[in-house]
């Protein structure tokens, strides 16, 4: 079978496209890691809630996207500091399963919650991003894919000044090092807690509205958590540098996979790359080699 | 007031029922399994029959994380290769149902073994996300190995025929699934009254000390991968045998969460816990839909909500009891026990 070079080039791009979302809801994960050390297997519905409730907003309410977005955003704060402080405070001080299984749980009610408001079927977001479509050399770029990359990487570079400069962020990291440490330097670590949460559930709701505006929103969307979970540990679970890398990586592979062995084929590659990574090198590629071994 | 019961041996100590009172009411739960079929009504003996499929395989899951403390998402994954086995073998070569149900439990038990096999470098939560991966790709070979599996149509399973006999309905399949839903929750029990068992609750109190008094930690857990996934697949055969049909789509990854869910909300780490997990998840999505039904004269699309309120109630209820009751439903009866066998005194 011959490829034309024009077609790999396309697919990659359109890949990386997809692989940034990958990276800004992993970053999401990664933040929740760093703080509480909680393994957040409900990212994916996180992400799905956030789409919902921007849908509720600007279909619903047929309020217009400058004023639905940050509502989005507020309201997913708020879920965010609502989980933390009912569901997963209880449980910081028990051992980590006991946490884990509670983010499954957590995952169950999100998708009921949004199956009890919005009924199970897939749903498109009302169009907000331009439509002609890009083109990079030769290479044509679906308008929604690019322009989702674009604004993804923005919310990355925040991010990242924020955690590098800003003093809660600089607060999150120290939290992140040494929690006895930073609370006898006066961080009020219950607070950071909250505070991560809050800020992941931000940023996976901001994912949520690019993944769904890319591809559509239905309940058994938090599928993309799946695809997360492997990125987050291929890139090492504390390390946000990590995801961004493992994101453009899984999602390049996934699209490749997916354009030329066939759709079925991706979810088999990427998790069949993290059973590889859990055994060769559990930490990931940039995570703290902590991990207990035996 | 019971005062407390002195045992004059090991032998005693170490029994499988401690007191009289344990085999009277142990003799009474028999006669109840075995009057249980007088009520004539099939929708109850269905009930009855997926109640101990689930209990079997629940019973599996908590030899793995309730004992061995090896936290599986890929629980429905081995049921299914059960399933499919004895799908495979009845519908190919027709070979006797218990000897199919051997097989499915052997088959699963490999695999088990194989995908416990990372435990060897893994624990914890990075061994669940493994056993999460192992089950994706589980589900892509039941997809896409059509020879074997009959790809995304499945496989019809003929009906469990032992003695000339035709189990076709599950008032008939009762009396199959009964007795090695006993026999297996026993053995599940006198497991850990052995050697085996009391190593794998070493692993899961502390892995390292474990280790430091001569237990090969690998040899243990990959046999505590090899048990569970047999009783998986065991009830994965049983279960092939009461629906008929196995598809990809018959064991879900939800359903993984539904046996982990069993386990927590029955009590990790007690046989009568993995019970009471097994029939109380069982039997909520049956009340939801006979309290759907009736506010239906109230609510006509009461039925539209009910899947959505049992995901949401499968979810609160793990969460609720790892909160609130972390010992589960098994903790609360033991107190409810202690309370009587107390009375009056209180603790």
């Amino acid at each position: 079978m011959a490829v034309e070079f024009i077609d790999i080039v396309e697919t990659s791009l359109a890949g990386i496209g997809t692989g940034s979302l990958m990276a800004l809801t992993g970053v999401a994960f990664v933040i929740i890691y760093k703080a509480t050390k909680v393994i957040n297997l409900a990212i994916g519905e996180m992400l799905m809630i956030g789409a919902f409730v921007f849908y509720g907003f600007s279909a619903g309410l047929a309020l217009p996207i400058w004023a639905s977005v940050p509502l989005t955003l507020v309201v997913a704060a708020l879920i965010g500091g609502l989980i933390e402080r009912t569901m997963i405070r209880p449980l910081l001080k028990d051992n980590p399963v006991s946490v884990f299984m509670v983010t499954i749980g957590l995952t169950s009610v999100l998708i009921g919650v949004v199956e009890l408001v919005w009924s199970a079927e897939p749903r498109r977001l009302p169009e907000f991003l331009p439509s002609q479509p890009v083109l990079l050399g030769d290479a044509f770029i679906p308008s929604k894919t690019a322009y989702s990359f674009v604004i993804a990487a923005a919310a990355m570079a925040v991010l990242i000044t924020v955690f590098a400069f800003w003093r809660g962020g600089i607060a999150l990291r120290a939290t992140a090092t040494d929690r006895a440490a930073a609370s006898s330097v006066g961080i009020d670590v219950p607070g950071v807690f909250s505070f991560s949460w809050m800020l992941a559930a931000v940023v996976a709701a901001l994912a949520g509205i690019l993944v769904g505006s890319v591809g559509g929103i239905s309940s058994a969307m938090g599928l993309f958590g799946l695809s997360v979970f492997v990125v987050v540990i291929v890139g090492g679970l504390d390390s946000i540098l990590g995801a961004l890398i493992a994101g453009l990586f899984i999602g390049w592979l996934e699209a490749m996979v997916g354009r030329f062995m066939g759709g079925e084929f991706k979810l088999l590659a990427t998790f069949t790359i993290l059973l590889v990574v859990l055994v060769v090198r559990p930490y990931g590629l940039f995570g703290t080699h902590e991990i207990e071994r035996l | 007031m019971r005062v407390g019961t002195a045992k004059q041996s090991y032998a005693a100590d170490e029994g499988l029922f401690k007191t009289d009172t344990q085999k009277v009411w142990f003799g009474l739960l028999l006669a109840a399994l075995v009057l249980f079929p007088l009520n004539g009504s099939s929708y109850w003996m269905f009930l009855a029959v997926l109640v101990m499929i689930n209990v079997i395989s629940t019973t599996g899951l908590n030899i793995l994380t309730g004992y061995t403390g090896q936290v599986s998402l890929g629980h429905a994954a081995f049921m299914a290769v059960g399933a499919y086995t004895v799908a495979f073998f009845d519908g190919r070569f027709g070979t006797p149902v218990l000897l199919n149900l051997v097989l499915a439990g052997a088959v699963a038990a490999g695999i088990g073994y194989l995908v416990g096999l990372p435990s060897l470098r893994i624990k914890g939560l990075y061994l669940a996300i493994a056993t999460l991966a192992a089950a994706v790709i589980l589900g892509f070979i039941f997809l896409n190995w059509t020879p074997v599996t009959g790809g995304l149509r499945g496989l019809n399973v003929p009906t469990a025929t032992i003695a000339g006999i035709e189990l076709a309905t599950p008032d008939r399949l009762y009396w199959l699934v009964m007795p090695i839903t006993v026999v297996m929750v026993l053995a599940a029990k006198n497991l850990f009254r052995t050697r085996v068992g009391r190593a794998f609750i070493a692993i899961r109190d502390r892995d390292i000390s474990a280790e430091i008094i001569g237990i090969s930690l690998f040899k243990y857990k990959l046999m505590s991968f090899a048990i569970s996934s047999f009783y998986a697949g065991v009830a994965g055969g049983l279960w092939a045998y009461l629906f008929r049909v196995v598809t990809p789509e018959s064991f879900p990854a939800l359903a993984s969460i539904f046996f982990l869910a069993a386990v927590i909300v029955g009590g990790a780490g007690t046989i009568v816990g993995g019970i009471f997990g097994a029939v109380f998840m069982t039997l909520i999505p049956e009340f939801l839909k006979l309290s759907a039904t009736a506010l239906v004269p109230w609510f006509p699309d009461a039925s539209i909500y009910l899947a959505p309120v049992r995901n949401i109630i499968f979810g609160l209820l793990i969460i609720g009891f790892l909160i609130f009751e972390p010992m589960g439903l098994a903790e609360m009866w033991r107190r409810t026990r202690r309370y009587f066998a107390l009375w009056p005194f209180r603790t």
